[in-house]
């Protein structure tokens, strides 16, 4: 087995108003990946076509060893999926589900999904249709980790949840991670789950992948240098500043390659630098995106 | 073991350095020992409910420090020196001395002052110590 869980290979797909371009990417086993977009971006067309719900055009995708779209059959009985529009029958219950899925899936962990039910504080006589939307993300949840996948993918799996469920989602697919070749790919636009469980993220926006690295890496190489300038002075040029903010004689200056010698370069100019501070993965994902749509607009 | 780290969504510092802090000061109290084996980035990952990468990067800077020694398939324990303990709090003093000197400078203090401030400092710790004995 190649230790790459997930891997696109320059993979394209046009629709008439939305086209996702050339994506490359690649998942290690046992890692989580976090992918971020605004609503449109792209994310949920990804996760289809790694799931073998969407041809693509061109390019390669290999999942777990299998290429898909074309081995579609065999790669799923190892990969858990959940989404928001997941379709559980309304007229059945959480035990019926449980009951169906058991004997399609080699897999499927009986003792596990009766302590989720516990953990997750769900009935299984309950109907589908009577559920909260934080209870059906979570059954949702229940029956696609009782498979034991070893590859979890969640579309947008905390969108919507009260803080008391997110908490219980998130605990789940870090216990999950304790063994080490599971892995799990999530999107989300709520950067904030994304930045505490995810080791590698990747960014995506109107169609296209720009920027992808480890979580340290992201949160090491972004800073915003706040500097005062003498009177008449002008704001240094560096190299790799993305933006220019701020005003007058207060720019603020933010860079995706942050090195300690800008600030003595930024010094030698005249200009002094009041503080570097660290970014948020939102500030980052942000600042990432409108200066690229900047770029292009240029 | 190790349930008892707390990572603050509140603290603004990067959590790699809150993992680090709080593995330091339990080297430094002694709660771990040196020469004993620590939870491995897994399960401290698992158990804080942080990215692996996270616990990664702070056992990284730790074994740079001389803190931990992690050894390839083995996992990681604390670095076997009977000194490590001591050596972390003189490191941390050694910091919160210097920031003692920066502020005096920039209050303007001389060397004396700092000193006789730093002294005033030690006779109230030993005079609440008494009290305490005391009562």
């Amino acid at each position: 087995m190649n230790d790459l869980c997930v891997q696109f290979d320059g993979v394209s797909k046009r629709y008439k108003h939305f086209s996702l371009e050339s994506i490359d990417l690649q998942l290690a086993t046992g890692a989580v990946m976090g992918f971020i977009g605004a609503n449109g971006a792209g994310k949920s067309t990804t996760i289809r076509i790694l799931m073998g719900l969407v041809h693509q055009d061109e390019g390669a995708v290999q999942v777990l060893g299998h290429p898909m779209p074309a081995d579609q059959a065999a790669a799923k009985l190892d990969i858990g999926f959940v989404s928001e529009d997941m379709r559980l029958y309304g007229a059945a219950t959480l035990a019926w589900h449980m009951a169906f899925l058991r004997p399609i899936y080699p897999r499927w962990d009986q003792a596990y999904a009766d302590s989720l039910l516990l953990r997750f504080d769900l009935k299984p006589e309950q109907k589908i249709k009577g559920l909260s939307h934080g209870q059906r993300v979570k059954a949702a949840l229940l029956l696609a980790l009782a498979r034991r996948p070893r590859l979890l993918v969640l579309d947008e799996p905390t969108t919507g949840l009260d803080p008391v469920a997110r908490v219980e989602v998130l605990e789940e697919l870090m216990a999950v991670l304790a063994d080490e070749d599971r892995t799990i790919l999530f999107s989300s636009h709520n950067t904030k789950d994304v930045e505490q469980i995810s080791d590698r993220i990747t960014f995506i926006d109107r169609g296209r992948i720009i920027d992808c690295d480890d979580k340290e890496s992201f949160l090491d190489r972004w800073r915003r240098l706040r500097l005062v300038l003498p009177p008449d002075g002008v704001v240094p040029r560096l190299p790799d500043i993305v933006q220019v903010g701020g005003s007058g004689r207060l720019p603020v200056l933010t860079t995706n390659r942050f090195e300690p010698a800008m600030v003595s370069v930024c010094n030698d100019m005249g200009a002094t630098v009041q503080a570097v501070d660290t970014m948020t993965l939102e500030e980052i994902f942000v600042a990432n995106v409108h200066s690229r749509r900047e770029r292009l607009t240029a | 073991m190790h349930s008892d780290i707390v990572i603050s969504q509140t603290d603004s510092r990067p959590m790699y350095l809150q993992i680090m802090e709080q593995v330091k000061q339990r080297v430094a109290v002694g709660d771990w020992a040196a020469g004993e084996e620590i939870p491995s980035i897994r399960q401290l990952a698992v158990a804080l409910r942080v990215s692996v990468i996270t616990v990664k990067r702070a056992y990284l800077e730790l074994e740079r420090e001389g803190v931990i020694l992690t050894q390839q398939g083995k996992g990681s324990i604390v670095t076997p020196d009977p000194n490590l303990g001591p050596r972390l709090y003189h490191e941390e003093l050694s910091e919160h001395l210097d920031e003692v000197a920066r502020l005096g400078n920039l209050l303007g203090l001389s060397e004396e002052e700092i000193a006789r401030r730093t002294k005033e400092a030690t006779s109230r710790l030993t005079e609440s110590r008494l009290a305490k004995e005391i009562a």
